[in-house]
């Protein structure tokens, strides 16, 4: 047999494919202890030696969402019997539901600080870069420069100037306030990477469109906006988790209206350790950023202006 | 279709002058060429009748309207790009017809002028293809077809043909001239290739660092060059320069190199000091009687022509004769010159000397 420099030899494609699946298990043993931990009784997620094989149950998922009360044997049996499966879930415990928890009221919370600032980053992000991108800035390398500095240190050190500029403006607590703060931290990002891909498409495009008949506005909506929906949607993504995952600006910030989910999750152990709640917490907490990856994905991966200009 | 008048025309980028002065005429249904070497200016002059430049001075008139600080949309040209800048995110019917929807106009005079201006440019069964597989020569017709399908005042094109291959190129230049012969609309073309200029140009404008050197007819400008630069630019091989020192005299009819004396057309302008004689390669012939006299240096066989490169006391000369003549390398032999065919130059400052020969092409250019 010939050796080949670009063809991989079939021990070779075995050696790469273990290792990678060998790594991606890796990574991806966390998040299935989290999965599986949330699907657990109390009693086999703090089990030892941990139980891999285990009676899912739903325990987790109903804690999460509802705050219940014990009850003593007596008001129990005047209850009556349990009307729904998450009422026998509880019930095991001598306790009934006495009302949801706050776990949705958090999570529209993320829901709407992460996707608000994501989409004013990339809003304004996108101006501004277009902006650099195309005309004559007078200083324009050192205000590009400027936007990158603001990032140079981490956000939570000006966590102190931060919660008194707050406390005055009256946005402790408020979901314009975590906007506007997840605003401010993503924005120097998404000017930075919005601009390298706008740099990227030809300027012809707009022209041929400004001759067209379109105005210079129409020109960026219906040619370049589409060219640059790949960086857009990358850049959004990042912005995106990086709002959604913060945790610290948003304990020191929030406490009732606009807590977001990260703060919340712990805070659901109380003093049951209840391990699973939290887990379920976290997983359903996961999906939102994966199922947004998901559909963007599309456009992470479709290199769109290929072959459309020759260089 | 429409007249473009170019006055006094000026562009500034910061300290760098881009285009100084410009003045020109292109008529109502012109083939017109602006020539001239990379950064000479020609793309910017082209971008500022387009309006994707701000002159700094001056006017531009598409039919007798001064548009200079028009925006593009409002001076109803089509551009063709080098580059095509097609877009990318549509495919051939959308780009050709994306000129009319920003008109407003109705959906089935869209189709029906597509349809109208693929038949024109043979890209019927592209239509619904996306551009990016398309070749070179497919996505130069589809640029086209977005520029033709509005019927504009007038088409400019910024070097349509620099991205394609040789050989294809040469097709898509009688493409292009057949399509303007057919439409007749003015058309301003931008190139730095001569041959391409004088192939398909009715008129061209010759510039160098921003600055007109010659406008005009190709057959004129080619046998009257204005200036040394147009001279030396247009014509492969380019016309040739006897320096020498001396005198023309007004009204004089021949000069003097070393010994020999050259006839030329009548002198209208007396000039002393350092001078040129231009000459093209295919107005030197060989010839044994001839006083002056030259060394072989090197030869070209080209088919029908040769080009024979000669050592002179002047400098070197290069001679376009018939590959039937004899000629050795080495061999000195004597030089003689077309009386009829030669111009003069003020070595200094490179312009033409007024004669009775190029008077006319230089006073209207």
């Amino acid at each position: 047999m010939s050796f080949s420099v670009t063809q991989p030899t079939s021990r070779q494609k075995w050696f790469a494919g273990i290792l990678v699946i060998g790594y991606a298990l890796l990574t991806i043993l966390p998040l299935l202890w989290i999965i599986a931990t949330g699907f657990k009784s109390p009693s086999d997620a703090i089990a030892y030696p941990p139980k891999v094989v285990f009676e899912p149950t739903l325990e987790g998922y109903v804690n999460l969402f509802t705050t219940r009360t014990r009850l003593s044997p007596e008001a129990l049996s005047e209850a009556g019997a349990p009307q729904t499966w998450y009422d026998r879930i509880v019930r095991q415990y001598g306790m009934v539901i006495s009302g949801p928890s706050r776990y949705g009221e958090r999570f529209l919370n993320s829901v709407i600080i992460g996707f608000g600032s994501t989409f004013l980053s990339i809003f304004l992000g996108t101006l501004a870069a277009y902006g650099f991108s195309r005309f004559r800035v007078p200083l324009k390398d050192d205000l590009m420069f400027f936007i990158l500095s603001t990032r140079m240190m981490p956000p939570i050190a000006v966590a102190i100037p931060i919660f008194l500029m707050f406390r005055q403006l009256g946005l402790s607590d408020t979901h314009l306030g975590m906007i506007l703060l997840y605003t401010a931290v993503n924005l120097s990002l998404s000017v930075w990477l919005l601009k390298g891909f706008i740099d990227e498409i030809p300027i012809e495009y707009e022209e041929a469109a400004l001759i067209d008949g379109y105005t210079r506005f129409q020109a960026f909506y219906k040619v370049v906006l589409p060219q640059a929906a790949t960086g857009i949607a990358s850049t959004a993504i990042f912005c995106l988790i990086f709002s959604w995952n913060e945790y610290a600006f948003a304990v020191l910030l929030t406490s009732g209206t606009a807590q977001t989910a990260p703060p919340f999750i712990p805070t659901i152990i109380g003093v049951g350790k209840d391990w699973p709640a939290v887990a379920a917490g976290a997983t359903l907490f996961l999906v939102p950023v994966m199922v947004f990856t998901v559909l963007l994905r599309k456009h992470l991966l479709r290199g769109i202006t290929f072959g459309a200009v020759r260089k | 279709m429409a007249q473009i008048r170019i006055d006094n025309l000026r562009k500034e980028f910061g300290a760098f002058t881009a285009v100084q002065s410009s003045t020109f005429t292109i008529e109502d249904g012109e083939f017109f060429m602006l020539l001239g070497p990379s950064g000479c200016g020609k793309t910017t002059t082209l971008r500022m009748m387009a309006g994707l430049e701000l002159p700094t001075g001056g006017q531009i008139y598409i039919d007798n309207e001064e548009v200079g600080q028009k925006p593009a949309s409002q001076r109803d040209i089509a551009f063709v790009f080098q580059m095509f800048a097609l877009y990318p995110h549509m495919n051939v019917r959308k780009n050709i017809s994306y000129p009319l929807i920003s008109q407003g106009t109705p959906r089935a005079k869209v189709r029906e002028k597509v349809a109208e201006v693929v038949k024109i440019l043979k890209i019927e069964e592209l239509l619904d293809r996306p551009v990016g597989g398309l070749s070179g020569g497919d996505r130069q017709r589809v640029a086209l077809g977005r520029a033709i399908v509005r019927e504009p005042k007038a088409f400019f094109m910024d070097e349509p043909l620099g991205a394609l291959d040789a050989e294809f190129r040469e097709h898509m230049a009688e493409e292009l001239r057949a399509l303007h012969d057919r439409m007749g609309a003015t058309t301003v073309y931008v190139t730095h290739d001569q041959l391409e200029a004088m192939q398909m140009g009715d008129k061209i404008v010759v510039m160098n660092h921003g600055v007109v050197e010659q406008f005009g007819v190709p057959q004129k400008i080619y046998d009257w060059p204005a200036t040394k630069f147009v001279a030396q630019f247009i014509g492969s091989p380019p016309m040739n320069f006897l320096d020498f020192d001396g005198t023309v005299e007004r009204g004089a009819t021949g000069v003097c190199l070393g010994n020999a004396d050259f006839t030329v057309p009548e002198q209208l302008q007396s000039h002393q000091g350092k001078l040129s004689l231009g000459v093209r390669p295919e107005h030197v012939k060989l010839s044994d009687a001839a006083p002056y006299r030259g060394e072989i240096l090197a030869k070209e066989y080209l088919g029908t022509t040769q080009i024979i490169t000669l050592a002179t006391a002047n400098g070197s000369l290069k001679a376009r004769i018939s590959s039937a003549d004899p000629a050795t390398v080495g061999e000195t032999v004597g030089i003689e010159l077309d009386a009829r065919k030669l111009s003069l130059f003020d070595a200094t400052s490179g312009r033409a000397l007024l004669s009775t020969a190029n008077k006319e092409t230089l006073q209207n250019g």
